[in-house]
């Protein structure tokens, strides 16, 4: 019941506890339990907004940075990670397999402000071996909606 | 050249076979539609969806590979295969991929060809009322006779094997049904089918059965009704691609039946349509190895949709019995007073949204309609609010 629960929400977290419950049959109150005990729990980490920012007039710079580590006794990476996702400037931070250890997105307003990033806070970290910063150029797709060149495309208004 | 006297006009060239077939009854709604804008559409009679991506990919790049010519008549082999091992997993029927099957395009040429290829002028072919609208006119061209019984509200718009049988004369050749059901969303119970099952046995009928909606089912279990005891060998099963893997616009269907019934089939479909389209056949092939999924997430998104939408017509008063498949929904709009027609025109009128009057599907669907909801959920809403709107104003009860 949950799962379905969180699959609705996560396509349209506006939605209310009543057509929630329409929806799966479940009662309006138990709905509202679930959710409650979800947040509470943090499987629901929190209610967002997927945003094209740009067609905002705001200026950002988004960096994905790969980070090459040394494994630390005991810890592994877990604390060099820490020390890494506690700046603000990073939006999102995942242990990855391959070539590097890390990937970092960082946002920051310009590129400049991202150079410091790495340069005074991300490399100089101890068992930071290595940073490869990469620019994003262009975005295609965000969280699972394709954001330009999406055409509506007619249906018949009648068929039979 | 010179006037003839003896001109004619482009009606004198039409036979009778066909001019007694009387146009969809809406025709006069299409034009009104036309000239309207922004209304909502619940008339629509297909997903909302595009083609799941991997599925177009497939094509896609067949073409770029050349795949752009003939196949077999009957179809790829490859498809072919493909649909009797889906067939087999499904529901455990065994249908030869060689002399069992024929791809077709869209099951509304496998409806077409299966009366064409088993009727013999004047035979009787009983369906249910309502029904979908290309079922009469596919037996009147075959040169049968449509026989209906009724199916109502009352029984869920199921039929039932004793009217059915009420209804077979020395002259009845087959039963013609399809369930899930356009326009009112039933589906038949095991327990049901299998007594006509044993009507059709007893009075060796053909069965036809169009399982286009088979995998849209909410909460109950579809039956094939090859499946049924004895029912394989006297069964033509119609299924497709449209509905499950949102395809409408590829035209691809299959056919599944006894050996003679698909030589007899094919022999038509050769002459006429030599074969399916070949893209379509190799997006099909995709669609049956690894659709599953896609189709899956489709059905979850119905299923919300038509379960906001039953609750949303009956508490605005247009009673609502609760479909089980396809994607359509039927409420009665008898406290209106207005006959079914009349409701869809005024209320695309006065509110801009379409449905589908019920009476074009037969004279058990007057006084009701039919409201597809595969359409956004926001859109459903909207309509819904409309729709409200309007049921308050004119209700006379």
């Amino acid at each position: 019941m949950l799962k379905e629960i969180l699959k609705i929400l996560e396509s349209d977290a506006r939605i209310t506890t009543k057509k929630i419950s329409t929806m799966t049959g479940v009662s309006k109150d138990e709905v509202a339990k679930a959710i409650k005990q979800a947040e509470k729990d943090r499987t629901i980490l929190k209610y967002k907004t997927v945003i094209n920012w740009d067609k905002v007039e705001d200026e950002q710079v988004w960096a994905l940075i790969g980070v090459k580590l040394t494994p630390q006794k005991d810890v592994g990476f877990d604390s060099i990670a820490e020390r890494i996702y506690r700046f603000p400037q990073t939006r999102t931070v995942y242990l990855i397999s391959g070539t590097y250890d890390l990937i970092v997105l960082v946002v920051c307003k310009t590129s400049h402000e991202i150079a410091d990033f790495v340069s005074q806070k991300l490399a100089p970290i101890e068992g930071v071996q290595e940073t490869v910063t990469q620019f994003l150029l262009k975005r295609y797709k965000e969280d699972g909606e394709i954001i330009e060149g999406r055409e509506e495309v007619k249906r018949q208004p009648v068929t039979l | 050249m010179s006037t003839n006297p003896r001109k004619r006009h482009g009606k004198y060239y039409v036979p009778q076979r066909v001019n007694q077939i009387s146009p969809s009854g809406i025709r006069r709604f299409f034009d009104l539609l036309a000239s309207i804008e922004g209304v909502i559409s619940l008339g629509v009679g297909e997903p909302d969806f595009a083609t799941p991506w991997h599925i177009c990919e497939a094509a896609i790049s067949s073409l770029e590979k050349g795949y752009t010519m003939y196949t077999s008549n009957s179809g790829m082999p490859e498809l072919r295969q493909e649909l009797s091992r889906y067939l087999k997993n499904s529901y455990n029927l065994e249908y030869d991929p060689d002399s069992e099957l024929l791809i077709t395009v869209g099951v509304s040429e496998a409806l077409d060809l299966a009366m064409r290829a088993t009727l013999e002028p004047g035979d009787e072919v009983i369906m249910p009322d309502p029904c979908y609208v290309s079922y009469k006119p596919c037996v009147v061209l075959a040169g049968g006779t449509p026989i209906m019984v009724l199916a109502n509200e009352k029984t869920n718009f199921e039929i039932s094997a004793t009217d059915i049988e009420a209804r077979v004369t020395s002259q009845t050749k087959a039963i013609l049904i399809g369930y899930p059901a356009n326009p009112t969303g039933a589906v038949m119970t095991r327990e049901k089918l299998a007594e006509i099952a044993e009507v059709a046995w007893r009075h060796q009928l053909l069965v036809i059965s169009d399982e286009i909606y088979a995998k849209l089912v909410y909460g109950v279990e579809h039956t094939c009704f090859a499946t049924l005891p004895e029912m394989k060998e006297s069964t033509i099963l119609l299924g497709g691609f449209s509905k499950t893997y949102a395809m409408t616009g590829w035209r691809i269907g299959y056919a599944a039946a006894p050996r003679e019934i698909i030589a007899s089939m094919t022999k038509i479909h050769q002459y006429t349509m030599m074969c399916a389209p070949t893209m379509a056949q190799v997006a099909a092939i995709e669609a049956l190895k690894s659709g599953e999924d896609s189709a899956a997430k489709m059905v979850e998104e119905y299923n919300r949709r038509r379960l906001i939408i039953v609750k949303g017509l009956n508490n605005i008063g247009l009673p609502c019995f609760e479909p089980r498949g396809a994607f359509y929904s039927f409420p009665s709009i008898k406290s209106t007073g207005m006959t079914s027609e009349e409701f869809a025109e005024r209320l695309l009128v006065e509110e801009k949204v379409v449905v589908v009057p019920g009476s074009a599907f037969g004279q058990c669907g007057e006084g009701y309609v039919r409201c597809c909801y595969a359409t956004s959920l926001a859109d459903i809403e909207e309509a819904l609010s409309r729709m409200k709107r309007f049921v308050a104003k004119h209700q006379t009860a």
